[in-house]
């Protein structure tokens, strides 16, 4: 019989060999003669595992955590092709897995658990069945039950998705366009990454869905030029989805047509704002554009525009085929559903976590994140990526939750987890944020252009003890500026992280004794 | 995306020609040409303008606000560390000193044999395994100072090898 291996094939687990240890199980099953068919599944989101390599058996799928090629002669003489659980290696049964048996996967249902290609696996797990129903609906239809999910945009905004479809739909125009904002630029989140890598087909599902919902013929998926491994694996996906008749002028035989195009961005920070990223979609500079109007009624070329993140984008085919109202069982308040969180830094077990709003930031850094991996105490948090604010150990047991995150000056963002052990130096991190909004800045609007030049400046003077109190007033009257008259968050979000750092590690920003 | 190649005014233009056509088709361009040339040479530059209907100064302007996009040759390996903040709280900084010293160039730098290029990248999104750097199309996770040695061993030696 045939034994089947996986090996992921996502960023994460390339980045740590496992093309390598694909190879290497392959060439020693040649040599033992043993019968074999090696899967490039995508992962489990268990990033600290990986490359995790999984066997089938009949008991469910064995997993061999952190494999390594030269581990692979010694995984084989412990039979492990048999699923034989002796080798050190060995974590037993996949699903089994605490990290994974407690999380409400709803977005990552499929991850991991099959080949991100293959529109059989995909199909056989529930996949395209939102689409089949979407067809069968008015529009409205569709923008009602997305609304009725009380799904809201997972970029940071938290807009509800539902009201933007709705100005879209009702905006009458020949042209519009559905935008996939997958500028991932946060530091600290990679769940758009692993829906691009793990599962693109429910992506370019749920961008079709829209499609259908707003009378969009065209989208783009505007991908970071960062993610080599996201761009192949859209575009193959893509390709077999046109074949299979998911996307072109005449989606099913429905007659109704969707066009879907990957455009790489270049590096620039800002084109994940959606103003900016129009512009950069457009062939121009980047620049961010003044709203009003919204991209929903003047967007991309001049059209209206949904503009989407990925993960927003990719909770539609759930909705579609279990209904608003089963997405928005989950969840606390007025964030409904899951979301997707990202386990980054100096954590001990790394990952993406899926879960209802609601959990404390401390269960998920201890019970998920297991603690730091340096194994020492635990000083700071920045949750939400660059423009986030770095929480402090009296706000750990702030609930996830867009509202209650507000309520203690921090944000949720993109649901990334920065962890920080004692040895960061706080007054470094704050002088970071300022230097990174110089250098992303788009040089639009004067508050971010010069305040984050000025904000290095002045931090830099600070933490050398040169007239620190008068430079620290300075300083506080900067952030105000750059928040209260920037055009977006850039600017307008730097200080965020300054000031937190200002209110809770005051001391590591002032020089060492330097009172002056 | 790395080491420079010979190109020609027609070899830029039957790039040009093959995506002028799509709408927003100036990202797409520099693209296509930086994959093929390793950078955007000076000269393409009035050739995308006059392609485009659009002035040098606005491609120039375009091509100077992305810091993907190069004007000069590359290295014959582009090697990007992230600066980002999940790969600081692993030690990113002591790792782009290393590197430095070790290399000899700054970002945005060449080695003076043109092995090596070095850039900052902010996230590769490889943030739970830090600290991360990219070489080439190849992402490399939990860097240390001596896997960043070791990966530079095994390209020089590549190199070496292929003359």
């Amino acid at each position: 019989m045939t034994a089947r291996i996986y090996v992921p094939c996502d960023t994460t687990a390339l980045s740590l060999g496992a093309d390598r240890v694909a190879e290497a199980i392959q060439l020693e099953a040649e040599k033992r003669d043993i019968p074999i068919e090696i899967i490039r599944n995508g992962s489990r989101g268990m990033l600290w595992l990986e490359p995790l390599v999984e066997v089938q058996t009949t008991r469910g799928r064995i997993g061999y955590a952190a494999v390594e090629a030269t581990q692979v002669e010694a995984l084989f003489d412990a039979d492990f092709v048999s699923g034989d659980e002796q080798h050190p290696a060995c974590i037993g049964l996949v699903e089994a897995m605490p990290y994974l048996k407690k999380q409400q996967r709803l977005t990552f249902a499929r991850a991991g658990i099959t080949d991100p290609v293959s529109l059989n696996d995909y199909e056989s797990l529930d996949g395209y069945r939102g689409l089949k129903n979407a067809l069968k609906l008015e529009p409205q239809q569709i923008v009602d039950e997305v609304k009725d999910s009380g799904l809201r945009g997972r970029g940071g905004a938290a807009f509800p998705t539902g009201i933007k479809w709705q100005t879209v739909l009702d905006t009458p125009s020949e042209q519009k366009y559905i935008v996939c904002n997958a500028d991932e630029g946060d530091s600290g989140t990679f769940a758009d990454r692993l829906v691009m890598e793990c599962d693109p087909f429910m992506l370019i599902e749920g961008m079709t869905i829209a499609g259908l919902a707003v009378h969009a013929t065209q989208g783009y998926i505007y991908l970071r030029s960062e993610y080599p491994v996201a761009h192949k694996l859209l575009n193959e996906a893509i390709e077999k989805a046109y074949q299979a008749g998911y996307l072109g002028d005449d989606i099913l035989g429905s007659g109704k047509h969707f066009d879907l195009e990957v455009r790489l961005g270049a590096g620039a920070y800002i084109c994940g704002e959606e103003t900016s990223l129009l512009d950069s979609l457009e062939g121009k500079r980047g620049l961010v554009r003044a709203k009003p109007p919204l991209p929903a009624i003047i967007g991309l070329f001049g059209q209206p525009t949904v503009v989407n993140n990925v993960l927003s984008l990719a909770a539609i085919p759930f909705i579609l085929d279990k209904g608003g109202q089963a997405y928005a069982d989950y969840g606390m308040g007025r964030s409904r559903g899951t979301l997707p969180l990202q386990l980054a830094g100096n954590v001990k077990q790394g990952g993406m976590v899926e879960l209802a709003f609601g959990i404390t930031l401390r269960e998920l850094m201890e019970d998920f994140g297991g603690g730091t991996l340096s194994g020492r105490p635990l000083k700071a948090v920045q949750v939400g990526g660059p423009l986030g604010a770095y929480m402090p150990a009296s706000q750990w047991d702030t609930p996830v939750d867009y509202e209650e995150f507000s309520a203690v000056d921090a944000v949720l963002g993109h649901g990334g987890v920065v962890m920080f052990d004692d040895t960061v130096d706080m007054g470094e991190q704050a002088r970071f944020s300022m230097e990174f909004c110089k250098i992303e800045s788009c040089g639009k609007c004067t508050p971010c252009r010069i305040g984050s030049t000025r904000g290095v400046e002045v931090i830099e003077r600070i933490r050398d003890g040169n007239n620190a109190d008068k430079n620290w007033t300075l300083l506080e009257d900067l952030c105000d500026t750059m928040i209260d008259g920037s055009l977006c968050a850039m600017g307008g979000m730097t200080p965020f992280p300054v000031q937190s750092v200002m209110k809770y590690f005051p001391d590591e920003l002032r020089a060492q004794g330097g009172k002056a | 995306m790395s080491s420079a190649t010979e190109w020609t005014a027609t070899s830029i233009q039957s790039i040009i020609d093959r995506l002028k056509h799509k709408p927003g088709a100036m990202l797409p361009i520099l693209h296509a040409i930086q994959d093929e040339v390793g950078y955007i040479p000076e000269q393409a530059v009035s050739q995308i303008a006059d392609s485009l209907l659009q002035t040098r100064a606005e491609v120039h302007g375009v091509i100077s606000f992305y810091h993907h996009f190069r004007t000069t040759p590359p290295g014959r390996h582009t090697i990007e560390i992230c600066r980002a903040e999940a790969c600081q709280a692993m030690g990113c900084r002591s790792l782009e000193q290393h590197a430095k010293t070790t290399l000899g160039i700054d970002y945005h730098q060449t080695t003076a044999d043109r092995r090596f290029s070095m850039e900052a990248v902010y996230c590769l999104g490889n943030c739970a395994t830090a600290p991360s750097i990219r070489i080439d199309d190849d992402i490399h996770g939990r860097v240390s100072v001596d896997k960043f040695d070791a990966l530079l061993a095994d390209y020089q030696k590549q190199m070496q090898e292929a003359g």
